[in-house]
């Protein structure tokens, strides 16, 4: 198929950028959407032009790494995808189709389609973990009953990927699915239980620092994820808050 | 505590709560008025007592202006802070794919909504707060009139059709509003009924049947003058 391609291109995250017009031809409905991206890369270099610059790292939908805004929805018009699980027949000849960053105050943007997600990385940091002694006497996890719907809803929670994908669509930029994800994924097991307060105190005044938005439960997070990460796990962040708090 | 209040999910909390003392007010309000139409005298009745009694005056009507104005002040500083937060926009952004509209333009469904309670006030509570704070007068009599002035002065307001179409516009935005507001407040406060069908069933039909009844009585009131 022959497609027409919008693309942000951005020096650097200094400069200004700006949206720019590719053409790609006979691209595979079988290619992933990151092998289109390939091609056009290696027809930019042939022709000594900058290639665009994306993210990625495993391919397989497991890194989060992928983080394109493809024709107005994060990782595609696919669901339960991230970028590089998109294919190509999702697409039609002769489509236009707009590639643009994740936008947020806080994923600026380092070049073309690169973002810099540390943000998340500092609110995990502020809480995101259990401390558990690894000297060599460390207890056994399997001898510590959990109910099976608590272990499969941690479980589930812990399936988040930390791509971006639900501040990226959010109308308000905020990041409560992912941090709600973290937090749930501790709250539901008893070796969470220990640092619950302070954990959640933490990775909430994190997250606020960071500048994200306010969640208004619109559940388009939850929609555009590409794991499934459930709007429960918002709810229980509000919850686990307020028993902190009191 | 006061530091919860401070963070982005308090603010939620605190916006949840209101919605949720406003929607009460909505369903008394409504069930109130709604007398005017099957029975003026008992809308007289009810009317006088809720102008007159202390509780109400004095205790209620201050806790429902605290909470409509809170509700509207916080809606704009979270509405300008969102702002804050998204940075550049997206060139295309699709965001029919993925939630509704309503859920989307809260704060266009509340400027509205605003804009109506401003002319509501101009309409029914300034008078109010003139003829009992100002005048002194607590009788809930007019000259002409036979009984309570309540029921006379509703019907005397929806006469203009101007009017009742700037109400029932307003309506229709109220009800946009409720129908994500209502799930809305449970899920920010931490519940997950909201997501539920049947609490979603319920949030449905209290956001058609609250404006829809507000409806019913201006234009009601509009053809029977």
């Amino acid at each position: 198929m022959n497609l027409t391609l919008k693309i942000w291109r951005q020096k650097d995250s200094n400069a200004k950028g700006q949206m720019v017009d590719y053409k790609v031809t006979e691209i595979s409905e079988h290619m992933s959407f990151l092998e289109m991206m390939d091609v056009l890369n290696e027809q930019l270099v042939n022709a000594g032009e900058e290639p665009v610059a994306f993210d990625h790292d495993c391919r397989e939908g497991i890194c989060g790494m992928c983080s394109m805004y493809i024709n107005g929805e994060a990782h595609g018009p696919d669901r339960g995808v991230t970028t590089c699980q998109l294919h190509m027949r999702m697409f039609k000849d002769g489509d236009t189709i707009t590639i643009e960053p994740f936008r947020a105050a806080a994923f600026p943007v380092i070049k073309d389609l690169v973002v810099d997600r540390s943000a998340f990385d500092r609110i995990q940091h502020s809480g995101g973990y259990i401390s558990v002694n690894t000297s060599g006497n460390t207890q056994d996890a399997n001898a510590i009953p959990i109910a099976k719907q608590a272990a499969d809803q941690a479980m589930d929670a812990a399936t988040c990927i930390g791509c971006g994908a639900c501040v990226a669509t959010c109308k308000n930029s905020s990041a409560m699915l992912f941090v709600g994800a973290k937090v749930s994924q501790y709250a539901l097991l008893p070796q969470g239980q220990v640092e619950a307060a302070d954990r959640v105190k933490n990775m909430v005044a994190q997250m606020d620092l960071e500048g994200f938005g306010n969640c208004t439960n619109t559940g388009a997070c939850e929609v555009e994820c590409p794991k499934g990460i459930s709007l429960d796990n918002i709810a229980r962040m509000n919850r686990e808050l307020m028993k902190a708090s009191i | 505590m006061p530091g919860f209040f401070k963070s982005s999910i308090g603010r939620k909390v605190a916006m949840a709560l209101s919605a949720f003392f406003l929607m009460f007010f909505l369903l008394q309000h409504l069930a109130i008025n709604i007398l005017s139409v099957f029975s003026p005298e008992t809308f007289n009745e009810v009317s006088h007592f809720m102008g007159t009694n202390p509780v109400v005056q004095f205790a209620l009507q201050p806790v429902l202006i605290f909470a409509v104005v809170f509700h509207f002040v916080m809606g704009f500083i979270l509405e300008l802070k969102n702002s804050k937060a998204n940075g550049v926009s997206y060139a295309k952004n699709n965001g029919a794919a993925n939630s509704t509209w309503f859920s989307r333009n809260m704060i266009y469904s509340g400027i509205t909504i605003l804009a109506f309670i401003v002319l509501h006030f101009i309409d029914f509570w300034f008078p109010e707060i003139n003829t009992k704070f100002i005048q002194g007068d607590w009788s809930g009599m007019l000259d002409g009139v036979d009984g309570f002035r309540y029921h006379e002065e509703l019907k005397h307001k929806f006469v203009s059709p101007i009017r009742v179409g700037a109400y029932v516009l307003a309506f229709v935005f109220l009800g946009l509003h409720l129908a994500h507001g209502f799930t809305s407040a449970f899920q920010s406060m931490g519940g997950t009924v909201g997501r539920k069908k049947a609490a979603q069933n319920i949030g449905k039909a209290y956001s058609i049947i609250i404006p829809a009844g507000f409806i019913f009585i201006a234009l009601y009131h509009h053809f029977n003058h």
